[in-house]
């Protein structure tokens, strides 16, 4: 399989990802490793929340749409990493039996000043449910090498 | 507890602090990150990270249990002393989020958090919305996380009040 440099992203839509189904099991370990907040633990607790009902970790849902760009693209991209998150909002509550998809797009894509051999790639991802609900949205950037610098490494 | 009304700009917090063990950031690259330098001590050390590295939401979350863990702490020690308790709402998202250095197996991150703002919610007058600079440090003192997070918090004295709040809209 062809490994996606810096070259093959090119500006607007690069697909959609998943679905990715969300279990009440996993959102309960998730919550007591990492989140051990009552909204996210306790249905009692949560249904007085102001989320109205069992929901998953924000942490959680990024680090399922992690997974979900890995699986969809970044798994086969000579990715080095990604320097932070520009911007993250949460919309709408996880919930048990969520089937997740993510719609990815390029909204940048620059040479590296720092480091010539590689460039930053600007993605926006929008997490959804099933019912068509934007659940989390956000812009991130990561650093993918160049095509010449790929080749002489590889 | 930290209530609405009590909280200044500029107030600092340590949360407490997480060590990255390589068995733990195999454990959450696998199910979150299996980024190859996420996974793999050989296959770090060749990447710009120099060493096998925690995957960067690793690192958010461990941030976030601190953060929770520490704020019930606060919040039974002033239970105890028969103190209200303040009601923490859910977070509407983050800014400038940067992982300004790898988080290599071994390391032990300090975490802390600073009031950078707080204002009385536009759409929920009951509700303040409070932002903080969250950040994480390693064991030389160097910066390696940081954060702009927004929280709600209630504004109110008791915690069963945020029953009678309806959701947000959508």
């Amino acid at each position: 399989m062809n490994t996606f440099v810096f070259e093959d992203f090119k500006l607007g839509r690069l697909g959609r990802f998943g679905p990715r189904r969300v279990t009440r099991e996993e959102i309960l370990a998730f919550a007591a490793e990492f989140d051990p907040q009552p909204m996210h633990l306790d249905e009692e607790a949560a249904s007085r929340s102001m989320l109205k009902g069992l929901s998953g970790s924000g942490w959680h849902l990024c680090s399922i749409i992690m997974r979900m760009m890995f699986d969809g693209f970044i798994g086969r991209t000579a990715s080095l990493g990604s320097p932070g998150v520009n911007e993250l909002r949460w919309l709408a509550p996880l919930r048990p039996g969520d089937e997740v998809v993510l719609d990815v797009d390029v909204t940048e894509t620059r040479v590296s000043r720092s480091r010539p051999g590689t460039g930053i790639v600007m993605f926006k991802a929008v997490a959804s449910n099933a019912a068509g609900h934007a659940l989390c949205e956000m812009e991130s950037p990561i650093i993918v090498q160049r095509r010449d610098q790929a080749t002489a490494e590889r | 507890m930290f209530f609405f009304e009590d909280i200044t700009i500029g107030q600092r917090r340590e949360v407490g602090s997480f060590t990255f063990t390589a068995e733990a950031i195999k454990k959450f690259a696998a199910q979150f990150d299996p980024q190859r330098f996420h996974l793999d001590e050989e296959e770090g050390r060749k990447s710009l990270f120099g060493g096998l590295a925690a995957s960067g939401w690793h690192v958010g979350s461990a941030c976030m249990k601190l953060l929770v863990v520490d704020g019930q702490r606060l919040a039974r020690e002033a239970a105890a002393r028969g103190e209200k308790v303040a009601a923490w709402g859910p977070s509407p998202g983050f800014r400038d989020l940067r992982w300004i250095a790898p988080v290599l197996a071994g390391d032990t991150i300090k975490f802390a958090t600073e009031v950078v703002s707080l204002r009385a919610s536009s759409s929920r007058p009951e509700w303040g919305v409070l932002e903080a600079r969250n950040t994480g440090t390693n064991q030389r003192g160097e910066p390696v996380f940081s954060v702009l997070a927004t929280a709600f918090l209630y504004r109110g004295e008791t915690a069963a009040a945020e029953e009678v709040l309806e959701p947000r809209p959508r």
